[in-house]
C-alpha cells in the first residue's frame, strides 16, 4: 500500500517536541522529538531504561515532561483524554482485585458515562462487542485473576476498545503471551489502525515489531531511528539502541540480549 | 436469664440503644470506606490519620471547641499532608506516614499533658466510649455517614476504575489525584466519626478489618463493600452485647468480634483453599 492510495487523510494524531522527562534525578528521555500521524501502528522498542514507558506515560498525561511540549489530536495533553486509551503493563494491575471481566471492560466506559450515569444502551453494546472482538464474551463473569496470561492481556485490549477512542497506548502489549494470543491482539490492533485510529505499543519483541506493525521508534533515552518497521532488524540500528547488549555471530549477524523483564530498581518498576 | 430476654432487658436503656445505633452506623461508614484503604493497600494511613486526630481533639479541648471539629480538621489535614509530601520528597509514602504518625500523636501526648487536670472525656476519645453518645452527637454521626455514603454512591464508577487502575483511569482524563485526595478526605471523616465508638487506637481494625474479611469472602467490589457493612454491623451488635454482659470497653470489644471473624473466616477458606491467586 502506498500513500498515494490510502483512502485515509493522515493527520497528525501525536506530536512530540524536544519532550525531556524522567524519575527523581535521572532523565529517562532527552530531547525527544515524534511526530505520529493518525491511523498509524507504532512500536517503540528499546533495552529496559531506555524510556519507553516513560515517553508513553508523558503521551498519556501520566507524567509531567520537565521539559518540551506534547500535543495530542492538536491540543495539549490532556484536553483530549476521553479519546485516550492507556493499557498498562501487567505487572501493574492487582489481579486479586475483586472485579469481573465484564466489570474492566466496563470502566472503558467511566469517563464517557460521568458520575451518578449508568450504563446505558450505546455502552453495553460497545462493551459487548469489545469482549467479542477479544473473545472473551464466555469469560465476562470471571473474576480478572482466574484468568490466564493472555486472557487477561485480552481483557485490557477490551477496555481499550470499549472506550472506542482516537489513539491507543499500550505499554507492553504482547510481553509475555503465547503466540496465538500475540496475533489475534495484533490482527485487532490492526484493524483500529486500519479505521485510522493510531496504536502505539512498547515491546521488546522485535521479531512482532518488524512483522506486525507499521513503523517502529528506536528509543534509548533519545530517539535513535524512527521509521519503517524493517529497521529493527537493521544492525547499524541495533547496535545504536542495544549497545553493548549485542553479540556479534559468526555469520555476520547478532544476537540480542535483552531481559524483557523489568528491572525493579529504585523506581520500583518503571522505566 | 434466657436469651430473649439477655437481648431484650438491655433496650430498655436509652443509651444502650443509642450505642447500638451509632455503633451500626459506623459499622456501615468504616466497611466503605475500608473496601477502599483495603484494595490501595492504605491501611497504614488509616492508622496514622487516627493518630493525627488526637493533637486536634487536644487542642480544640482546650480552646473550649467541639471536639470533633478539632479531631477533623487536624485528620484531613494530616491525610492530605501525606499525599501531598509523598508526591514533592520523593520518599516512600510509609515513611513519610511513620514521620507525620508518630509526629502528630506526640504533639497530642505533649498537649495533653500540659493539661493541669486529668480530664476523663480526652481519655475517651483513645479507647471509645460509644455508651456516652449524646441525641446530638447520634444525630451528627448519622448525617455525617449518610454524606459519606451519597459521596461514595455519585463517583462509585470513577472510585472504582481510580483505584483498580490509577495510570488507565488517568490516562482517560479521570482526576485521579482529586479523587485521591476525595479517598483521603473520607478515611479521615470515617475516622472522626468512628472515634466515639471504638477510640483513636482501635479505628483502624473497624476499617480494616471487615473488609479485609469480605475480601476473602466474595469476589466483586460491590459484594465486597456490602459484606464488609454486614460484618461491621453484626459486630458492633454483637460487642455491645459482649460488653454490656461482661462489662468490657465497648470499642475494645466490638475489634475482638471483628478479629474472631477474620481468624475464622481466613482458616475456613485456607482450608477450602480455592482462592490461591
Amino acid at each position: 500500500m502506498t500513500t498515494t492510495t490510502s483512502a485515509v487523510i493522515t493527520t497528525l494524531a501525536i506530536s512530540v517536541k524536544g519532550v525531556t522527562a524522567g524519575y527523581g534525578e535521572r532523565a529517562a528521555i532527552s530531547e525527544v522529538n515524534l511526530d505520529l500521524t493518525s491511523g498509524s501502528l507504532t512500536a517503540i522498542f528499546g533495552p529496559n531504561g531506555g524510556g519507553k514507558s516513560t515517553l508513553l506515560k508523558c503521551i498519556a498525561g501520566l507524567m509531567q515532561p520537565w521539559s518540551g511540549a506534547i500535543e495530542v489530536l492538536g491540543s495539549p495533553v490532556g484536553v483530549h483524554a476521553t479519546r485516550v486509551a492507556y493499557v498498562p503493563q501487567a505487572e501493574q494491575v492487582d489481579w486479586r482485585f475483586p472485579v469481573s471481566v465484564d466489570e474492566v471492560v466496563a470502566m472503558g466506559r467511566t469517563p464517557r458515562i460521568g458520575p451518578l450515569g449508568r450504563i446505558g444502551v450505546a455502552d453495553r453494546a460497545a462493551i459487548d462487542e469489545a469482549l467479542e472482538r477479544v473473545e472473551m464474551s464466555n469469560l465476562a463473569s470471571r473474576q480478572i485473576g482466574e484468568l490466564s496470561g493472555g486472557q487477561r492481556r485480552r481483557v485490557f485490549i477490551a477496555r481499550a476498545l470499549a472506550a472506542e477512542p482516537e489513539i491507543y497506548l499500550l505499554d507492553e502489549p504482547v510481553t509475555g503471551v503465547d503466540p496465538v494470543t500475540q496475533e489475534k491482539i495484533m490482527n485487532i490492533l490492526d484493524a483500529e489502525a486500519a479505521r485510522g485510529r493510531t496504536v502505539i505499543a512498547t515491546t521488546h519483541d522485535l521479531a512482532c515489531a518488524a512483522q506486525r506493525f507499521h513503523d517502529v521508534v528506536a528509543l534509548a533515552g533519545r530517539v535513535v531511528v524512527h521509521g519503517a518497521a524493517q529497521l529493527v532488524l537493521d544492525r547499524e540500528v541495533l547496535e545504536k539502541t542495544y549497545g553493548g547488549h549485542l553479540v556479534p555471530l559468526a555469520g555476520g549477524g547478532v544476537v540480542l540480549l535483552d531481559d524483557p523483564h523489568h528491572q525493579h530498581g529504585a523506581h520500583e518498576g518503571h522505566e | 436469664m434466657n436469651p430473649i430476654d439477655f437481648l431484650l432487658s438491655p433496650l430498655a436503656y436509652d443509651f444502650f440503644v443509642r450505642a447500638l445505633v451509632a455503633s451500626a452506623l459506623v459499622g456501615v461508614a468504616c466497611a466503605v470506606i475500608g473496601s477502599f484503604v483495603v484494595l490501595k493497600g492504605m491501611s497504614f494511613i488509616g492508622d496514622a490519620v487516627s493518630h493525627a486526630a488526637f493533637p486536634g481533639i487536644v487542642i480544640a479541648y482546650m480552646l473550649g471547641l467541639p471536639i470533633i471539629l478539632g479531631g477533623a480538621v487536624a485528620s484531613i489535614v494530616t491525610a492530605l499532608g501525606i499525599g501531598a509530601l509523598t508526591r514533592r520528597s520523593g520518599l516512600r509514602s510509609d515513611s513519610i506516614i511513620g514521620v507525620l504518625f508518630a509526629g502528630m500523636f506526640a504533639l497530642g501526648v505533649a498537649l495533653f499533658s500540659s493539661i493541669p487536670n486529668y480530664v476523663g472525656d480526652l481519655f475517651h476519645f483513645l479507647f471509645g466510649d460509644v455508651l456516652g453518645i449524646s441525641v446530638s452527637d447520634l444525630l451528627a454521626l448519622s448525617l455525617l455517614v449518610l454524606i459519606l455514603l451519597l459521596v461514595v454512591r455519585v463517583l462509585w464508577k470513577e472510585l472504582l476504575f481510580a483505584t483498580f487502575d490509577p495510570l488507565g483511569a488517568g490516562a482517560a482524563g479521570l482526576p485521579v489525584r482529586r479523587l485521591d485526595d476525595l479517598l483521603l478526605i473520607l478515611i479521615a471523616v470515617t475516622i472522626v466519626i468512628s472515634l466515639q465508638a471504638v477510640g483513636i487506637v482501635l479505628v483502624v481494625a473497624m476499617i480494616t478489618t471487615p473488609a479485609a474479611t469480605a475480601q476473602m469472602l466474595v469476589q466483586r467490589f460491590g459484594k465486597m463493600i456490602s459484606t464488609a457493612a454486614l460484618i461491621g454491623v453484626v459486630s458492633a451488635v454483637a460487642g455491645l452485647y459482649l460488653s454490656y454482659a461482661l462489662d468490657l470497653a465497648s470499642g475494645a470489644a466490638i475489634v475482638l468480634v471483628e478479629t474472631t471473624l477474620f481468624l475464622l473466616v481466613l482458616f475456613v477458606t485456607s482450608l477450602r483453599g480455592h482462592r490461591a491467586a
